[in-house]
């Protein structure tokens, strides 16, 4: 008696389980295209506000004076919850913006998840898309074709301490090789000091190294990824990275943890005497304590005058799949991420313009982003444009490769071998 | 007969009562003589129903999505409807028993759980028989101390304690470095596995022990004073009164404090996550419920998030009911 019943409540609920699937939404694209409404507009929210609001704001006005009928709509989110965001107006379209703003890193994720519109044709027939930086155009390309348009980009480069090597008699560091030996030199005769502040998590500072090593993370076969983390090449571009991490320039005790803000903020403190950081970071280090000691050079390669290639970060302007307006949504984003919009955005907010251009002019009048211009103008790289790379990221397979190198968890070699092994297994997994 | 024995006696005189009560159980259910069979029978089931309807609602509904998500490959792409659905039975789970690092983070959750649960309870209840014998207005102090550690947000204790143990700003390292420990000038905490895994087990055990001592003091007090007296008159010492007497009088409190404790430091999340920045330099530190995290939202894989959700559950159930089979055992009511 007991038995059967327990039988059949098992039955019921194996019954009711291969019954009901999960829930899934319908992400379709929208059929609709019309030509009057409310575009709604996702931006992040930036600490410092009001300049990005004052030149959005210029832009709405501007679209709304040339297209009668059409109000925009423009909401500013957090960073930090996007994720959340993002995957919610995936699942319910009805509360989907029409345009957004989005980190270059995400977009293959939410193009897979089916969140985001082709803008191939769009960017085509656009009369200032032949003067976007390839490279970084390159970034928003997801099986040949565009589901953005880049809106400003972040790349890094090496500040040091111009006081502290001049002391010592050394210039700027011109090699890689170099930038290891005038760190040790500067600890050396500075022991409270770091090297060069760099991290174990601090992924885009580690890959300049990968990538001027002639490394890898990935590259495409066929339909899937191969991982190269494990390629010779690649092996020295990371215990490069690596000998970094040593007692003599930056203890792995102190910078194993360190991501990249927390390697800047060491050069901030005035606790190391180099450091990789971003065009983004240069306000702050030209208003800290060592503001008038500090200079910035391209992250040289391996050869004298050469530069590594660095990563291109950066953020896009997209629409979403679900948009009612794609047409009018695709003419706003080519208004906000348009030569003049990008020279004010700029103006107020430092961001580094995607136009070769615009790029050019900005560097001409404001000396100090010669550094990043010139990294840019060398080529830069990028992570694997798939969706997978964020399963990676949130794993912490790379980052968590080179930590166990600098913690002496795994040897060069074991630890390489499992990541690329790692990675492979995820890129299969899609 | 000795007052240890009568002690004893008194336990066994309430369970006997006890008895008693269950075995009048019946009676009192054969009171409604005139209704029917099938009414009878449903009677008790009409008075349960709104528990049943809450608990169905907040527990089961949860519980049977996350079984039914665990029994598919389900990530983004597929909740968006980009991908199709596909049924994958317990591939998720073999996924998981086949990945070491899965048995890593099963085993760091046992170890640091497990090292939680003594050391709270421990604090706790020594810290309880101390509070029996302080003055009024000491206890009251501690009392009032301890229930600040537990009314303190994990965010906020977790926040303040990693400042405390910074490695060159914090005050720790200060005062050890002051007093002659210059080898903790700079000295990270969170750097080896198991000095992270101390740290953050420090914490935990500091803004849970006040359950415990709040708990197991009521419990002492709640011991009359005259088996005591008796026992002491009979000539038992103090730790003869406290093995033989009041251990055997608090075990159902210790059971449910110890079961409470066990559970809460499976489900560890918080102090981990902010402590060790998300599991720690290579995912040294990570447990269950931060690799479930990790895996399932931050890495978008729903369904083997979700096994990981089961099998937590799964893990916790089984503990619980052998706690509850062992009480059932020795014959004390929860």
């Amino acid at each position: 008696m007991k038995i059967a019943r327990s039988a059949a409540a098992f039955a019921l609920a194996a019954l009711a389980l291969t019954a009901c699937a999960p829930p899934t939404s319908n992400n379709a694209a929208s059929s609709s295209d019309e030509k009057s409404g409310t575009i709604r507009v996702w931006l992040f929210s930036e600490v410092n506000q009001d300049p990005k609001s004052a030149v959005v704001k210029a832009a709405v006005s501007d679209f709304e004076a040339s297209h009668s009928g059409v109000k925009v709509d423009v909401q500013y989110i957090p960073v930090d919850s996007r994720a959340e965001r993002f995957k919610a107006a995936f699942n319910d379209p009805s509360s989907a913006p029409d345009v957004a703003e989005f980190g270059n890193t995400d977009l293959a994720s939410y193009v897979a998840s089916g969140g985001l519109s082709d803008m191939t044709a769009d960017i085509k027939a656009w009369d200032e898309s032949k003067d976007l930086d390839s490279k970084i155009l390159a970034t928003t390309d997801v099986g040949g074709k565009n589901y953005g348009v880049p809106w400003y980009v972040g790349v890094r480069a090496l500040y040091y301490r111009a006081d502290l090597l001049q002391k010592l008699g050394l210039g700027a560091p011109k090699t890689l090789a170099d930038v290891e030996t005038v760190a040790r030199a500067v600890r050396a005769a500075n022991p409270d000091m770091l090297g060069i502040s760099v991290g174990g998590a601090a992924q885009f500072s580690a890959m300049p190294y990968l990538w001027a090593n002639g490394g890898n993370i990935a590259t495409k076969k066929g339909d899937t990824f191969v991982s190269g983390l494990d390629s010779a090449e690649s092996r020295d571009g990371i215990s490069a990275y690596a000998r970094l991490l040593k007692n003599d320039i930056c203890p792995p005790q102190t910078c194993a943890e360190f991501g990249g803000n927390a390697s800047v903020q060491q050069f901030i403190a005035g606790k190391s005497a180099m450091t990789i950081g971003g065009d983004f970071n240069y306000k702050a280090v030209a208003a800290s304590a060592v503001k008038d000691k500090f200079a910035v050079v391209p992250v040289p390669g391996n050869t004298a005058g050469s530069i590594a290639p660095a990563f291109a970060g950066g953020n896009n302007l997209g629409v979403f799949n679900s948009s009612k307006h794609h047409t009018l949504a695709a003419e706003f984003v080519e208004l906000l991420a348009g030569k003049k919009f990008q020279q004010k955005m700029f103006d107020a907010m430092g961001n580094l313009p995607t136009f070769s251009d615009v790029q050019k002019s900005v560097a001409a009048s404001n000396p100090q982003l010669d550094p990043f211009i010139k990294t840019l103008a060398a080529g830069t790289n990028f992570v694997p444009v798939t969706e997978t790379w964020s399963t990676i990221d949130a794993q912490g397979i790379f980052t968590g490769m080179y930590q166990k190198i600098v913690t002496g968890k795994a040897d060069v070699n074991t630890a390489t071998a499992d990541a690329a092994a790692a990675m492979n297994k995820v890129f299969g997994s899609k | 007969m000795t007052a240890l024995a009568s002690a004893k006696a008194g336990t066994n005189g309430a369970n006997r009562k006890q008895d008693r009560k269950q075995n009048r159980k019946p009676t009192t259910a054969r009171m409604p003589r005139r209704r029917s069979q099938g009414k009878r029978s449903l009677e008790p089931w009409f008075y349960l129903a709104p528990a049943f309807i809450v608990l169905i609602a907040l527990l089961g509904y949860p519980i049977f999505q996350l079984i039914n998500v665990s029994l598919y490959d389900y990530r983004q792409a597929q909740v968006s409807g980009k991908a199709p659905l596909q049924f994958t039975g317990l591939e998720n789970y073999q996924k998981l028993f086949a990945d070491p690092e899965f048995w890593s983070v099963l085993g760091n959750t046992v170890l640091f759980a497990g090292a939680c649960v003594v050391l709270t309870l421990l604090v706790g209840t020594l810290l309880a028989v101390l509070a029996t014998r302080l003055r009024p207005w000491v206890r009251t102090a501690l009392f009032v101390v301890s229930l600040g550690a537990w009314a303190t947000p994990a965010v906020t204790g977790s926040a303040v304690w990693l400042f405390l143990f910074d490695p060159t700003l914090g005050l720790v390292n200060k005062a050890l470095a002051s007093v002659g420990l210059t080898q903790f000038n700079g000295y990270s905490w969170t750097y080896d596995k198991w000095s992270a895994f101390g740290l953050v087990a420090s914490e935990v055990v500091w803004c849970s022990f006040p359950f415990v001592l709040v708990t197991v003091y009521a419990g002492i007090q709640a011991i009359s004073t005259e088996v005591i007296e008796a026992a002491r008159l009979d000539g038992a010492s103090m730790p003869r009164i406290a093995r033989s007497i009041m251990l055997p009088m608090l075990r159902p409190i210790v059971m449910v404090v110890t079961i409470q404790s066990i559970i809460w430091n499976f489900k560890i999340f918080s102090q981990i996550y902010i402590m060790t920045n998300g599991g720690g330099i290579a995912g040294q530190n990570l447990v269950l419920n931060v690799y479930g995290y990790q895996q399932a939202f931050a890495a978008s894989l729903y369904g083997l998030g979700s096994a990981l959700g089961v099998i937590m559950t799964t893990l916790l159930m089984i503990i619980t009911l052998i706690y509850l089979r062992i009480l059932k055992r020795t014959g004390e009511v929860l």
